[in-house]
């Protein structure tokens, strides 16, 4: 009996007219049993996935994004997720694979989420009738396919980097890297991972003067480092956030992760959190101009001391430096101060300062945390599009602006809304 | 399609060596009986849907130990794992299931009127009687690895087969995802509505992907039989109601389920069944009958007797939190269920439940007056 082949002309001309049709629940209402029950094998070996692929078009597949708002759910449609089901990375990684997340997280409270993430670099060129509207949604317009990112970390560049200590109580950089040739967190496999945190132990090793360092290994741990790390603030925990667990990246936890940092604990590398490596530089206080500087000097030696031994970061000339999610494309950058503004917050005015100032507000927890008393995390809100040197720049003039809006608070002046920072480089 | 591991190829460019988990901390079936020559092995092997065995053990990997129970730390993602992956498979079952060997045959026997008794348990001691069980649909991939369309046609087949019930069975379904406020809340108020998973073991295995896409409930209108639709199985099946007439409550889980089973063959379905390990489940601790059944009861006395634990152990029974198996004991209140599923039919679990908790509320009785239960201690099951 031929009937899977019988039932995939049928169903085929089903499915094309409910994809011409556009309306997800439409699609999803009109599959009846019958249509696809009839098909099956009744034996306990179980359909191929080759056989799946036909008993299922994609529209039977098609997520339910009706109360989703994330920028995979405003990207995805019926025809793009049928163009790229079945397709597959070198490495088999899916679109499915990629979406999971999205699907299963419709909306955060305080940021519009992206929904998606890359299982490895060629996620973004495999899956690029998703990936590229999502990017531009996430970035502000920013076309993959026409425009080129700029790199340039030469912190010399810099000017006025140094805040009053009265405001500030600390400065903070941070980006990620990722190892070209090894699959994403969302992917890896257990080897994969040991392999990321082998490179980069061996590379961190090579650090000497003011950032040479050590690794804990989160397997290895003792009791007291463990508390030493919570008491500095630098030991991540495993993740918690949906949006993290859904995307696969706690898998194996915590095989491969680990934490390194310089004695002086000013310059700190996470190895296979949410990226391959997070690399933040940071002190007490106001002055970003050597926070920045350092960050600048680690990363390029780190760079050096993996290209040594055959490694380089994911990187390409248009979407910057290669990361787990697609918000940290290009710089990957994330520079910011905790700052106390305890008038300017209260000010009606406060949240379209930041906008036109390109900064974004965080409470002191991280990004899933609401602001506590009258501390802010304020950093920029860009990261592709703008070099580092750019982005780092936007954040001091922005945060001596904010200050300066609060001393005359202070002394009852009234403050002005800044006019809008241009969005990219012409 | 493929959830994380499925990428299968890539880890063959390593050794096993390099990928083998770290399972140094690790206390649940799968970490106690893996083992390196068996992960390298069974590595390159894959059920024809592209189920690997990283896909098997990645909820035991990720959790490393329940402080309740032991878990089983592996699930099936199609009735062949249990085939491709018996080197590893038939270990756990072995140890989880008292003894099962690969060769043992499991016998069903869904008939109520071979349960002896089990009408008459006290009301003032037994609040509430259930049964469950899970049943899977042939030719479908399991909760941890089905596809959205895979998952939405068994919801259709599900809510088509129990739309034709009829008499005490008849009933409406819900569709988690298109729930009134009202409807909600009347759910939870019966105790029905399931929700997300929040456990680790769950999660971990990807059961809960595309929450609430193709999940359900449905029950009759007495609300006395309820099934849940793409939980952690394609089908749970529950008999309950208030009280200790067991034999009722089994009785009506029986009939139903009997009924559901011809209702899917008429449409040319079957369940996943075979002599060895019986009706297939997500799960290898549910194999066999994947039968729960079980009381809520108040044994304020007996629970704190030094013999209690020993007691259960005997009659072959088991305690939970009235909240379920991620919960404590809360009062003097516990539900007490078979421990079994496997090698014990269906009828015989419930005997086990129905003699043991009469011989638990009489002993209850005893040390309420003061007495002894030394003359009442049973032999092991």
């Amino acid at each position: 009996m031929n009937g899977t082949g019988r039932l995939s002309s049928e169903m085929a001309s089903t499915f094309t007219r409910m994809l011409s049709r556009r309306n997800t629940a439409a699609l999803v209402a009109t599959l009846g049993a019958g249509t696809l029950a009839s098909g099956y094998l009744l034996s306990e070996s179980g359909i191929s996935a080759a056989d799946k692929k036909k008993l299922y078009p994609p529209s039977a597949d098609y997520p339910d994004l009706r109360k989703h708002n994330n920028c995979m759910a405003s990207a995805l449609t019926p025809a793009i997720y049928s163009h790229l089901r079945d397709k597959e990375t070198p490495n088999n990684w899916t679109l499915d694979q990629c979406i999971q997340t999205g699907v299963d997280n419709p909306g955060h409270p305080f940021i519009k989420t992206v929904g998606m993430v890359a299982g490895d670099e060629e996620s973004y060129e495999v899956f690029a009738d998703i990936f590229n509207p999502v990017i531009k949604d996430r970035h502000n317009g920013y076309d993959p396919k026409i425009m080129k990112h700029p790199t340039d970390l030469d912190s010399s560049k810099i000017t006025s980097g140094v805040f009053d200590d009265k405001y500030v109580l600390s400065s903070r950089v941070r980006t990620g890297r990722s190892i070209r040739g090894l699959m994403l967190p969302p992917a890896c496999t257990r080897a994969e991972r040991r392999e990321v945190e082998r490179v980069a132990v061996q590379a961190l090793a090579g650090l000497k003067g003011d950032l040479s360092g050590r690794y804990y290994s989160l397997t290895d741990m003792t009791e007291k480092e463990q508390q030493q790390l919570i008491d500095d603030h630098f030991l991540f925990d495993k993740p918690i956030s949906p949006l993290l667990t859904c995307a696969g990246m706690a898998r194996d936890w915590p095989d491969a992760r680990g934490i390194w940092h310089n004695n002086e604990k000013t310059f700190l590398i996470w190895i296979n959190e949410e990226d391959h490596t997070r690399v933040i530089s940071m002190e007490k206080g106001g002055n970003m101009k050597r926070v920045f500087d350092r960050f600048c000097r680690g990363l390029k030696e780190v760079e050096r001391l993996i290209h040594e031994r055959g490694w380089e970061f994911m990187w390409n000339e248009h979407l910057g430096y290669i990361l787990t999610c697609p918000s940290n494309l290009g710089t990957g950058l994330r520079a910011g101060v905790h700052v106390r503004l305890p008038l300017l917050s209260k000010d009606p005015r406060f949240s379209k300062i930041l906008d036109n100032l390109r900064l974004q507000k965080r409470g002191t927890g991280g990004v899933d945390t609401a602001a506590v008393g009258d501390v802010f995390d304020i950093s920029n809100l860009d990261r592709l599009g703008k070099s580092e040197v750019e982005l780092v720049q936007i954040v001091i003039d922005g945060v001596h602006y904010l200050i300066d809006c609060e001393k005359k608070l202070e002394k009852g002046q009234d403050i002005k809304v800044p006019a809008p920072i241009a969005q990219f480089r012409k | 399609m493929p959830f994380s591991n499925s990428h299968n190829k890539v880890k063959m460019n390593y050794t096993a060596e390099q990928e083998y988990p770290d399972l140094s901390q690790h206390n649940n079936h799968m970490a106690k009986v893996l083992t390196p020559e068996m992960y390298a092995n069974l590595r390159d092997k894959e059920t024809s849907s592209g189920f690997g065995v990283d896909d098997v053990i990645q909820t035991g990997v990720d959790n490393p130990g329940h402080p309740f129970i032991m878990t089983v730390g592996c699930v099936a993602g199609d009735e062949e794992t249990y085939e491709v992956f018996k080197d590893l498979l038939d270990p756990i079952i072995e140890d989880r299931h008292g003894g099962y060997k690969p060769t043992d045959k499991h016998k069903t026997d869904l008939n109520p009127e071979n349960l002896q008794g089990g009408d008459d348990l006290d009301p003032n001691y037994v609040l509430s009687s259930r049964v469950r069980t899970g049943r899977s649909i042939r030719g479908f991939c399991l909760p941890p690895h089905c596809s959205r369309g895979e998952r939405r046609a068994i919801e259709n087949l599900a809510v088509e087969g129990l739309s034709s019930l009829e008499g005490e069975f008849k009933g409406k379904y819900y569709a988690l995802k298109n729930m009134t406020e009202e409807e909600q809340q009347q759910l939870i108020d019966d105790h029905f509505l399931f929700d997300k998973p929040v456990s680790p073991l769950l999660l971990a295995s990807g059961m809960a992907r595309d929450w609430p896409d193709a999940r359900g409930i449905w029950h009759n209108d007495n609300k006395t039989f309820l099934v849940w639709v793409n939980e952690e199985d394609h089908l749970r099946v529950i008999s309950m109601q208030k009280g200790g007439n067991m034999r009722e409550v089994f009785t009506r889980f029986c009939t139903g389920l009997t009924k559901i089973e011809s209702l899917f063959k008429e449409k040319g379905h079957e369940f996943m069944w075979n002599e060895h390990l019986g009706y297939v489940l997500t799960c290898p601790s549910n194999l066999g009958t994947g039968l729960r059944g079980g009381v809520h009861v108040k044994l304020p006395n007996l629970s704190k007797h030094q013999s209690f634990g020993e007691i259960l152990k005997k009659l072959r029974l088991q305690k939970r939190g009235t909240g379920g198996v991620d919960t404590a004991a809360v009062g003097g209140t516990f539900d007490i269920s078979n421990a079994d599923r496997l090698g014990f039919s269906e009828v015989e679990l419930v005997q086990m439940v129905v003699d043991g908790v009469k011989l638990l509320v009489e002993m209850e009785k005893r040390l309420e007056a003061g007495q002894s239960i030394d003359d009442l201690m049973p032999e092991q099951k």
